[in-house]
């Protein structure tokens, strides 16, 4: 896999795994203002997000949580009234510079979907999708990627008999792995998650949290959620949005037992949303 | 109590109007395939499928109608799908949805609706006169691809528009370009619904005989087309020649004719139905 690094800053080149420096601020956002033609939807959004730790977005539907979360890989460009102001900053850069690849950009910050989304394709297929468009034709390399992301996704074990089937004869949850597989495959160094458990059974959600728990050693995870129990078990920090404004974001276990906003605190305790 | 009964009276009576319905456009069919069948199919044998046209209804053939019939086909299709299906494309894909798409997609619909003869003198001037090209085969395809174009572009945007946008979103979220989601995962899993657009309208494009008959296609073409410059004629204009002379013969020869230009739509409707079967298999939803 030839992955240029151009978005290293500070002599930090991970995706190629010479100098590691710790960068603090993964992902930064600075006075984000977004807008749906006049719909006024992020107000004054200001967070910084670590590495390699896992951040909840709470918050009741319609808050802006998910419209955040999709800044952050530029998902929204394909919704003609959308409109940012600010700046959105990954590793230092602004990721909403005119010059900026986006292609490459999706490729670093990947993303799980609210409901799962395999490709109409092999189990194989879904993963080596991304190495194909990618650029990359070497058969070895492929199959080699496809294992070790069907392995970190934790499903490897239940498909390597299978590979070559349809992805839609997994099950929901294998499907929601797959595609994690399918994201891991590409090298992100950040990974997004749009409510990635809501539409899948206990079981499955636990593993989906086992999962998250094992990869925020090596990615930096933001996953937006409607369940409190699972942001506080799998989020290190937990950010609580509320008509559009971030109204407090810190440690998770600060945010749960002892808010320091009225909001926080009454969603929390579910007296609202 | 009484009202529930009403209520099934009129649920029976609704069944079985539709019945009738159904079986009236079902009868009107038969009678029309029988009375061809019964007419025309004594006359169809080798000789009248490689015949040229005759005097002699008797030593009549259909060979310049179809040879030219396949040609414009051929190259109907060559000109219209790349240009509808690429047009679909971009209007659905690429296109910002403000209000000028929205006015050139009304406009497509209408053009859908134009009556066939107008598109007929729209390829006698352009196609015939400003380019040149005269009655022949080239000046018939083009004006009949700019006649299919609209069914083309609505059936492939229909066909876009089928696609869950959940599969756009998965493939742009790994970092695929707009141009390697459409090529890789729309056009795909849309290639079903595109293909049945493109074999329906070039069943349009086969039965049309207006615009070809302005254009000045020939009635009578003792010469089989050799190349797209030639002058032609096709199954539709051969027919609508032989059963408006009086004699019966000639009349058998239509009814024949009718019985080969059916079985070629036929033929076309089921290698549309073999094509999208086996591309829903290869499509592993």
């Amino acid at each position: 896999m030839v992955l240029q690094c151009t978005f290293a800053i500070s002599g930090r080149k991970k995706l190629c795994g010479k100098t590691e420096q710790k960068v603090m601020k993964h992902i930064e956002a600075i006075d984000v203002n977004a807008y749906y033609g006049d719909n006024h939807v992020l107000k004054n959004i200001d967070i910084a997000i670590k590495e390699n730790t896992v951040t909840a977005f709470i918050g009741p539907s319609g808050c802006g949580k998910s419209t955040f979360l999709r800044t952050l890989n530029r998902m929204n460009d394909y919704i003609d009234v959308f409109h940012l102001e600010g700046k959105v900053l990954v590793e230092g850069n602004d990721i909403y510079k005119k010059k900026v690849n986006v292609e490459e950009l999706r490729q670093k910050i990947g993303m799980v979907f609210q409901k799962p989304n395999p490709f109409p394709k092999t189990i194989f297929e879904n993963v080596a999708y991304g190495l194909r468009i990618h650029g990359e034709k070497d058969k070895k390399k492929i199959e080699e990627v496809v294992e070790q992301s069907l392995v970190k996704a934790a499903l490897w074990n239940e498909v390597k008999d299978k590979l070559k089937k349809s992805a839609f004869g997994l099950s929901g949850g294998q499907q929601q792995r797959l595609c994690i597989a399918r994201t891991l495959a590409v090298e992100p160094s950040i990974i997004l998650m749009d409510e990635p458990a809501s539409a899948l059974d206990p079981i499955s959600t636990a593993k989906i949290e086992e999962l998250i728990n094992e990869l925020k050693q090596n990615y930096t995870i933001i996953i937006v959620t409607h369940n409190m129990q699972q942001a506080s078990r799998v989020s290190d920090r937990t950010a609580f949005f509320y008509m559009g404004e971030l109204v407090e974001f810190g440690k998770t276990a600060d945010i749960f037992t002892n808010p320091t906003k009225k909001q926080t605190e009454n969603y929390i305790s579910g007296r609202f949303g | 109590m009484s009202n529930l009964k009403r209520n099934r009276r009129i649920d029976k009576a609704f069944k079985l109007v539709g019945i009738a319905c159904t079986l009236f456009g079902l009868l009107m069919l038969v009678i029309f395939i029988g009375n061809i069948l019964v007419d025309g199919l004594q006359r169809i044998d080798w000789d009248f499928l490689t015949n040229l046209p005759s005097r002699k209804a008797e030593k009549s053939g259909i060979l310049t109608a179809w040879t030219g019939t396949a040609w414009i086909l051929a190259l109907t299709a060559m000109i219209a799908i790349p240009l509808g299906v690429a047009a679909g494309i971009y209007l659905e894909e690429y296109g910002k949805k403000n209000r000028i798409t929205a006015m050139v997609e009304v406009n497509i619909a209408n053009l859908a609706g134009v009556p066939s003869i107008i598109y007929g003198l729209l390829g006698l001037e352009v196609f015939g006169r400003l380019m040149n090209l005269g009655a022949s085969l080239l000046a018939g395809a083009f004006t009949l691809a700019i006649l299919i174009l609209p069914i083309l572009i609505v059936a492939t945007r229909e066909a876009l528009k089928a696609v869950p946008n959940s599969l756009r979103e998965a493939s742009y979220a790994i970092g695929a370009t707009k141009w390697q989601t459409i090529w890789h995962q729309i056009l795909p899993a849309a290639g079903g619904g595109i293909l049945t657009g493109v074999i329906l309208s070039m069943s349009r494009a086969m039965g049309e005989t207006a615009p070809l008959i302005v254009i000045g296609a020939l009635a009578y073409v003792p010469f089989v087309p050799k190349s797209p410059m030639d002058e032609f004629t096709v199954l539709p204009m051969q027919i609508f020649n032989w059963v408006s002379r009086p004699q019966h013969e000639f009349l058998v020869n239509g009814a024949a004719a009718i019985i080969i230009l059916l079985l070629i739509t036929f033929i076309m409707n089921g290698i549309a139905v073999y094509l999208r079967n086996k591309w829903q298999k290869k499509i592993m939803w």
